[in-house]
């Protein structure tokens, strides 16, 4: 099925089973160490350890492989030198290692061991001497600016968009706006780390691996390895974790696969929690301007924000932090402009709502700067500015209840309450401040399919290439599968996480739900029509239930009619309704902080998100995810920030003790996500949007607002770390 | 992590003279040692257990005070009656540190002896001092957010990271060890940790071979006792700045003042004259002013941790303020 009209009424409106808030039903397997994660898997197997470059830029001047070779157990040490030649292409695309003596960032693999034990080939590892002769290189972005080209991503949005006269109506603008934020570079910080076992069957290369989107990942690893897709197969039935940095194919994969052929033996490799830092992808920091222009009313007549990011001169992908301002709000003067600086550090990819997530950290901060200026409430402010259509495409909204957000957000979060001025509110040694960001994040779908079949012993199987990277994919795919057939919960089967199943999205951009949901949609649906045909009943009246199928008064068990087995497939793409309707997803985030009067350390107090996202497939993994995205909203306002050593080229704090995400301690227990009712006729037949991601988008502005409404600091270099605090603190007494 | 040997201490004497040999190093809870080896930080060819050894008892010393095992667990410290009622900065310093599954490992001389979290210490890739003597100090010009701001050489400029030693330093703990002839020995925790200098490699005052057997508190002193540590997250972050304090006062005049610091210093750090500065004074901002004057005088910035100059003495004054009110 195309996407090309609207959905209508379907057999899941009757939500008995979908939408429910039905425990996961893979979580029995993962508190009881079932669910086995790539790494786990048992295999007679070898033992793979990275050496990585201890440089950011030059050449291998020599490789010394000898003594780790000649250490207990080493059967192999890959270098460059007999590493095979390799398909290239961008990090998307291909992703070959170990290909020459240069070295293009700091922790790119140089060496490979091999060995019979985990411990030996780690001891080995730090065997291999490398000299190096360094080049100079380029590493920090604020340093490099004027490098800054425009980006032609093959599979990103046009770098640039305008619509009307900015500059003129920016410049008339009787209230102005003109401020520069940033956001540093981040981690993804997953608890799974990147693992691969390689299994050669012959030509037939096996990997179970934690990977995202199995089947990009199956193109990437066959161009890499120069071998044909067929001859490729991802296994990877639990994730423990991505965040887009498990999206594509990362080094663990490719020497494993490399080092397996060679030594005809299983190769099981996992980065260290050190290595994942510098050896996979990580979020590009970003420089920030935002220009508002408004009528005394707080109408926008003008639009603007510029985005610099960077990334290895190779690379074409830049953090797309000015997506949203290009349909969040209204206004006939637009300009988004996004730049990219060639740097000499790691791949710089996408990680957790890549684009909103940070561009919603200087959007809504810069929003929230402008009603203080209008003296205007900013929910007021964004009420004024919700545009009829999307203004830059001039199309319709598949649908949007961003007011609506707003408005139930701020009566449960008690929002009048809020004093305009900031500092004025005190609880103990607490300066007590709350603030509101908006939240919007793009609804894509994805290209899936889906096989579900119908044994004589009355279980559907549903079988998809899809994955399960923690978000709940089994369990709201058990449930569009029990709906649409009638069936209880138990009586469906999900097999995903292999792509010896039908071609799916997999995880990533918040497309996931929706695209393999809809794909195992029209699986059923199709299943649904040869089940009546074999029972004799028109498919648009028959009744699916308590695995039967009824008209009138005849009713069948479906057990009775599938014979030895009924199977039918389902496909799902994207079509006009993604050209002919602006989809995103909304929310509306409200948080409370207090800021420490003397230390200016900031904790999280309070913090509610209403979304409005389509239908909710399973209201209990939807909150998760939700508040997930918010914890991770927290991290980006507050604590996450990977710092770069100009001097090395690499990131200092790359271990979980210094890279700080939040922890219990830093959420408060009054943590709320809410979904409001919501159908989207034009998104997919399930009419849900994407959720996966929404959860962070605003999240951080929000926080960033009730910092500067507790105590006065506006900080516009996240994160909001307390040394940036400490100057509007209020003398001690 | 290099293979090594493993052995299992039979007694004291045994593991110290165990431990004088090279390349011999003891493990207790191994909290920061394994995360060392792992990153060849570390690179001893035996490890010597002592996890069996009978050091595990908190016992009331016949002058009034305690005497902590040097195996007991960090949770099983603060959870100590005793340490909870009489000790209250040592048992709130210890669950500010770490998490609870580390508490449960480390043991008291392993965190007293817990090494630097400085992150190019961390990397053997890097230049370091401490790591390896005369390659230079990364810190110095680099980034240094969780550097010390007191007590640093041009040679290193590496905290301690211990929240426990802060608290036992106000409390003029003393460290009991025993070298390989048996010979028992104590020292006073503020000698106990050494600062750089122009030998950063050397962090405390055991000789090759000793080991820690015990820490003895002497008495309570009088006063309310309190912790705090600022730090970057609500937990399991190490201190920016810590204040372990011990102030006597009524009615608004402070009769006298212990205070130690961590997250200042390559070791727990205590200022004389900033004590001396608050004896016999009314609690306000004045005696807290001069108190802060005090303990700041001769701190040096490096970059990125020059906010602990103004941190330490907004945190002080809190704390003071906040004590000399209960
Ligand atoms: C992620 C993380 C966060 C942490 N956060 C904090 C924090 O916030 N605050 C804090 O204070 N600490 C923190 N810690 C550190 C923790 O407190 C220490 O790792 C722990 O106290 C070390 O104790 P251990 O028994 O495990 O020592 P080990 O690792 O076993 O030993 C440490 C050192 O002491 C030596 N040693 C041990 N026992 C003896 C002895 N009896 N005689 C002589 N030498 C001995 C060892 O040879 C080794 O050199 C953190 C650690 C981690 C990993
Ligand atoms: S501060 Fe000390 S531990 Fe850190 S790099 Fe310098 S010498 Fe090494």
């Amino acid at each position: 099925m195309e996407m090309d009209g609207p959905v209508g009424a379907n057999a899941l409106d009757a939500e008995k089973i979908v939408g429910k808030p039905l425990d996961r039903v893979d979580g029995r397997l993962k508190v009881t160490g079932g669910a086995h994660y790539a790494y786990e898997m048992q295999q007679n197997s070898l033992y793979g350890f990275v050496v990585e470059a201890s440089i950011a830029k030059g050449r291998i001047a020599s490789i010394e492989t000898l003594t780790a070779e000649r250490s207990p157990g080493v059967k192999l040490v890959l270098t460059y030198r007999d590493a095979p030649k390799q398909g290239t292409g961008n990090h998307r695309e291909a992703h070959p290692v170990l290909t020459g003596p240069v070295v293009s960032h700091y922790g790119e693999p140089v060496a490979f061991v091999v060995a019979e034990t985990f411990e030996q080939a780690r001891a080995a590892a730090y065997l291999v001497k490398v000299e190096y002769d360094r080049e100079k290189g380029q590493y920090a972005l604020p340093h490099h600016l004027a490098l800054a080209r425009v980006p032609h991503q093959p599979d990103g949005a046009p770098a640039d968009s305008e619509v009307g006269n900015f500059s003129d109506a920016y410049a008339n603008a009787p209230v102005q706006i003109d401020v520069s934020y940033s956001t540093p570079l981040q981690s993804h910080a997953m608890m799974e780390p990147h693992a691969t076992l390689a299994i050669w069957d012959g030509d037939k290369l096996i990997l179970h691996t934690a990977n995202q989107m199995l089947n990009q990942g199956q193109r990437v690893i066959a161009r890499t390895l120069n071998i044909p897709l067929a001859n490729v197969r991802l296994v990877s039935p639990f994730i423990g974790g991505g965040f887009g940095g498990k999206l594509w194919v990362n080094a663990d994969a490719i020497l494993a696969a490399i080092a397996s052929r060679y030594l005809k033996r299983p190769v099981k490799v996992a980065l260290t929690r050190q290595q994942i830092f510098h050896v996979t992808t990580h979020r590009s920091d970003t420089i920030q301007r935002i220009r508002l222009g408004t009528d005394r009313d707080g109408r926008i007549a003008a639009i603007g924000h510029d985005v610099f990011s960077g990334n290895l001169p190779s690379e074409q992908v830049y953090e797309a932090a000015a997506l949203q301002t290009r349909s969040l709000y209204a206004g006939p003067n637009r300009l988004t402009r996004h730049r990219l600086v060639p740097l000499d550090i790691p791949v710089a990819s996408s990680m957790r709502a890549p684009g909103e997530a940070v561009g919603l950290l200087a959007l809504e901060c810069a929003m929230d700067e402008l009603a203080e200026k209008l003296m205007l409430d900013p929910i007021e402010l964004r009420i004024r500015n919700e545009p009829a259509e999307d203004p830059e495409k001039h199309i319709p909204y598949s649908s949007r209840h961003l007011v609506a957000c707003m408005q139930e957000g701020a009566r449960r979060f008690g929002w009048d309450k809020r004093s305009s001025t900031p500092g004025q509110v005190r609880n103990g040694r607490w300066l007590v401040g709350m603030g509101v960001s908006a939240g919007t994040r793009g609804n894509p779908l994805r290209f899936s399919r889906a096989n579900v079949r119908l044994d004589p012993d009355g279980i559907a199987t549903v079988r998809m290439a899809m994955t399960d990277i923690g978000t709940g994919t089994y369990t709201i795919l058990a449930q569009i599968a029990a709906e649409m057939l009638g069936l209880p919960m138990g009586r469906v089967r999900v097999d995903i996480g292999d792509t010896i199943f039908p071609e799916a999205a997999g995880s990533g951009g918040s497309f996931g739900a929706a695209s393999s949901g809809s794909a195992l949609f029209e699986a059923c649906h199709a299943l649904r029509e040869k089940l009546s045909g074999l029972a004799g009943m028109d498919p648009n009246t028959a009744h699916f239930g308590d695995g039967h199928i009824a008209t009138g008064e005849r009713s069948v068990s479906l057990t009775e009619l599938v014979g030895s087995g009924v199977e039918a497939d389902g496909e799902i793409k994207p079509g006009r309704n993604n050209q002919d309707f602006s989809q995103q997803s909304y929310g509306a985030h409200f948080a409370e902080v207090g800021v420490d009067q003397d230390t200016g350390e900031v904790r999280l107090r309070r913090m509610l998100g209403v979304f409005a996202a389509g239908r909710v497939l399973n209201a209990k993994t939807a909150r998760s995810q939700a508040i997930g995205g918010m914890v991770f909203g927290v991290g980006a306002a507050l604590h996450e920030d990977l710092v770069l050593d100009p001097r090395f080229g690499y990131f200092v704090n790359h271990d979980l003790a210094e890279y700080h995400v939040p922890v219990h301690a830093d959420i408060p227990a009054s943590l709320e996500a809410v979904f409001l009712p919501e159908l989207d006729e034009r998104s997919n037949p399930l009419k849900s949007k994407g959720i996966g991601e929404l959860g962070i988008c605003g999240a951080g502005a929000a926080i960033a607002n009730a910092v500067y409404n507790a105590c006065g600091a506006r900080i516009r270099n996240y994160p909001i770390t307390l040394d940036k605090v400490l100057a509007s603190l209020p003398d001690q007494a | 992590m290099k293979a090594f040997s493993y052995e299992r201490a039979r007694s004291v004497a045994d593991a110290a003279s165990a431990a004088s040999n090279p390349g011999v190093k003891i493990i207790a809870g191994g909290t920061n040692l394994l995360d060392l080896m792992k990153l060849q930080v570390e690179t001893p060819s035996t490890l010597v257990d002592i996890n069996r050894l009978p050091l595990d008892k908190i016992d009331e010393t016949s002058e009034g005070g305690l005497r902590i095992g040097a195996l007991v667990r960090n949770s099983d410290l603060a959870a100590d009656q005793r340490v909870r009622q009489q000790y209250g900065v040592l048992s709130r310093a210890l669950l500010a540190g770490a998490s609870a599954q580390l508490r449960n490992k480390a043991t008291t001389a392993g965190n007293l002896l817990q090494r630097t979290r400085c992150y190019y210490f961390y990397d053997i890739t890097k230049p370091c001092n401490k790591r390896v003597p005369g390659s230079g100090c990364s810190a110095l010009a680099g980034f240094n957010r969780i550097h010390a701001i007191l007590g640093g050489s041009e040679a290193c400029i590496a905290t301690h990271p211990s929240d426990m030693a802060v608290a036992m330093r106000a409390l003029d703990a003393k460290v009991e060890a025993i070298d390989r002839e048996g010979k028992a020995r104590t020292i006073p925790i503020a000698d106990f940790h050494r600062l750089p200098g122009r030998t950063p490699e050397i962090e405390s005052a055991l000789a090759s071979g000793e080991i820690v057997t015990a820490v003895t508190l002497p008495p309570p002193p009088p006063g309310a006792q309190m912790y705090r540590k600022v730090r970057d997250r609500a937990s399991y972050a190490f201190a920016l700045v810590s204040v372990a304090a011990i102030v006597d006062s009524a009615g608004g005049r402070i009769r006298s003042a212990r205070l130690a610091f961590g997250g200042l210093a390559p070791k727990p750090w205590r200022v004389a004259a900033a004590e001396h500065s608050l004896t016999n004074t009314a609690a306000g901002a004045n005696s807290f002013d001069a108190a802060a004057d005090a303990v700041v005088e001769g701190a040096h910035g490096y970059g990125s941790n020059d906010f602990k100059i103004p941190l330490t003495r907004r945190t002080l004054h809190a704390v003071l303020g906040e004590i000399t009110r209960t």
